[in-house]
């Protein structure tokens, strides 16, 4: 029964091809365009959680510095206040699990007859936890180093392939600012950051190491920042807290005084930034979603005037015998047929111009068998809604007023 | 075997117009049997149409009963009518009324469809019925492609393909040659002898006399009804 229906379907939309094939097109764009839009937005949810995993999670960082000094913005990291001290006071706190005094510069290093200008930071071995960052090879200096200072270093892979070449850089001596370093490890690639940077051009040293012996500081044991994470993303708000009147305290400020220090909250900026990216693929698969609908519109429109066409062939059907519900399901497996294939014909030209889009451009998409999912079922509603209301126009006709009509 | 097939009483039927209700059959009384072969004849106007249609369950009294086979048709449903028109009545138009996307065989499945016959035995039943109306040779040309005479051939294969007990035919021959008349006519006596009901409307003496009853309408009344005397050339 139904596959008959099916063979007539068919052939009520071959008798009129060219219309069908542009009703269909609605259809067509309509999935198309929901289809590439959800995997660019998907491509673009998947790069910046790539990047929030990379950055470590539950992290705040403190800068040396008021951020509004005597009313003058000046941001982070004018005054070197932070101490390396504060640091383990704050690694004391409950809800801190770990604590890495940074005190980051750059300097041109050079090894052989390569030279290369990156990015230094030195400071201690919690901060690879703080970031997630595990070696790749060789191993991490030990807060021994830190201690007595050493000469020794780790190396990011960007760093690490411009010095070195295709070379293992594990045991060999750099020269940073002239004084000799010993690459212990390597680091594992992170890829870009959340401010757009290349995260693996760099070098970490010991935090000692860099304050007395490469960048100096005016303020013995100063840092420039404390990058501390927390056990939980929930207790973050509690220790941002206790950390703030911890360091008032030791710190000496007065009630009403600024701070000294300022406080960033680096996972609810990446969590309002992924937040955005989530909007933002919403709103594409929304406005996509609107040329849905004016495709269902075209079917609809379509079916009302077939149905107006083909009046005195319901009203012959229904004189030998057809009930309501044949008709109606005739003309509703029309729009299906046609919703469906413009669906298939639509999920092909999105899957293809998303591929395409990725090798233009390079941006990441990701075609889900979601997506694939949400359309075609959507493009099915869209039939059968917009479908309906002809195919019961059709049903409902009268015998006799149908037989009449010229 | 003098089993009532249609019954009919006190049936009106007016239509709406710009100047009121306009009264198109009035107080129509009539009793067919099984196996009956009636011509139902009247000037232009005078509500034949009108009562076909009503009949053939296709549109509905204003008022008056209607007994089809034994069921009150007034009663029925939407979809206990479209059944009586699938399985009890074959309707056969003056204009036939072909589907014209479709083949010819396909034109006489089409009311098997609505029954749910497989589709194996829909050609089968089909082809028999193309056979019987002497046009298995045709069965997959399109209605366009024969002639007027042998499209109400194929019309009439359709109404029997559900083999009815009634065959309702609204000027059958109005649109055919006086010879191809003669065919469709000698089909329809050869129908009404193996003891299918037959009611057709016609306005000529020559048709009306293959029929063994007729009934002349005039202005929506029933004026006469008489068997067919076939001493007499003009009735
Ligand atoms: N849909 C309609 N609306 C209004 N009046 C109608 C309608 N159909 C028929 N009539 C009127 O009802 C009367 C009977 O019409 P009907 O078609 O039954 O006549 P008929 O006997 O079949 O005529 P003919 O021999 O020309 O086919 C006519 O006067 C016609 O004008
Ligand atoms: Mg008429």
């Amino acid at each position: 029964m139904m596959l008959i229906m099916l063979g007539e379907a068919w052939r009520a939309m071959g008798a009129n091809r060219l219309r069908t094939l542009l009703t269909m097109l609605g259809m067509v764009i309509g999935v198309g365009a929901v289809v590439l839009m959800m995997a660019v937005g998907q491509g673009a949810q998947y790069a910046i959680k790539q990047t929030i995993a990379a950055m470590g999670s539950n992290l705040f960082v403190l800068l040396s510095g008021s951020s509004t000094a005597g009313g003058v913005r000046s941001g982070g990291g004018g005054n070197l206040t932070l101490t390396a001290s504060d640091a383990e006071a704050i690694a004391e706190l409950p809800g801190v699990q770990a604590v890495a005094p940074i005190h980051p510069g750059s300097a041109q290093i050079v090894y052989g007859p390569n030279n290369w200008n990156t990015s230094i930071i030195g400071s201690t071995p919690s901060y690879l936890d703080a970031r997630s960052w595990p070696i790749s090879t060789g191993a991490a200096f030990t807060n021994s180093d830190v201690r007595s200072a050493t000469r020794v270093a780790l190396i990011g892979k960007t760093a690490a392939q411009n010095l070195f070449g295709d070379d293992d850089p594990v045991g060999k001596t750099i020269r940073i600012r002239q004084s000799p370093f010993v690459i212990l490890g390597t680091l594992a690639a992170k890829g870009q950051g959340m401010d757009g940077r290349d995260q693996d051009d760099t070098i970490i040293i010991p935090l000692t190491t860099a304050q007395r012996k490469v960048f100096g500081s005016q303020v013995p044991g100063s840092v420039r920042m404390v990058m501390v994470q927390t056990t939980t993303q929930e207790i973050m708000p509690i220790v941002e807290k206790s950390m703030t009147e911890l360091l008032r305290q030791r710190h000496r400020i007065r009630d009403g005084m600024d701070n000294d220090f300022s406080l960033r909250n680096l996972t609810a900026a990446a969590d309002s930034a992924e937040e955005s990216t989530r909007v933002m693929s919403m709103l594409l698969g929304a406005i996509a979603s609107v040329s849905l609908l004016v495709g269902g519109i075209g079917i609809m429109n379509i079916m009302l005037v077939s149905v107006t066409e083909r009046t005195r062939e319901i009203g012959i059907r229904m004189a030998i015998g057809a009930r309501q519900k044949d008709i109606l399901m005739q003309f509703l497996l029309e729009a299906i047929v046609i919703s469906v294939l413009g669906c298939l014909i639509g999920l092909l030209l999105g899957i293809g111009s998303a591929l395409l889009t990725e090798s233009l451009t390079g941006t990441v998409v990701i075609i889900s068998a979601n997506s694939i999912l949400v359309a075609f079922s959507v493009a099915a509603t869209v039939g059968i809604f917009f479908g309906y209301y002809p195919a019961r126009k059709a049903a409902q006709l009268d015998p006799i007023e149908a037989l009449r009509y010229q | 075997m003098n089993q009532v097939v249609i019954q009919v009483e006190n049936l009106n039927k007016s239509y709406p117009t710009s100047a009121g209700l306009f009264p198109a059959l009035k107080d129509v009384k009539l009793t067919i049997n099984s196996g009956e072969f009636v011509a139902i004849m009247g000037q232009s106007g005078s509500g034949k149409s009108t009562f076909m249609n009503i009949l053939g369950c296709l549109d509905s009294a204003t008022e008056g009963r209607y007994v089809l086979d034994g069921r009150s048709v007034a009663e029925l449903n939407k979809d206990e009518l479209a059944l009586l028109r699938n399985r009890t009545i074959g309707f056969v138009f003056q204009g036939f009324n072909l589907l014209q996307r479709m083949s010819l065989l396909e034109n006489v499945a089409l009311p098997l469809i609505y029954c749910g016959v497989a589709h194996h035995k829909r050609q089968q039943r089909a082809l028999e019925m193309l056979t019987k109306v002497g046009l298995e040779s045709k069965a997959n040309s399109l209605p366009n492609q024969i002639s007027g005479g042998q499209q109400q051939r194929v019309a009439i294969a359709r109404a029997l393909v559900n083999q009815p007990r009634l065959i309702l035919a609204d000027e059958p021959t109005g649109n055919l040659d006086s010879h191809t008349s003669e065919e469709v006519m000698q089909l329809f006596e050869s129908l009404n002898r193996d003891g299918i009901t037959i009611v057709l409307v016609t306005h000529e003496p020559d048709i009306a006399r293959y029929a063994k009853r007729q009934v002349r309408f005039l202005d929506g009344c029933i004026v006469s009804d008489q068997a067919t005397q076939h001493a007499e050339v003009n009735t």
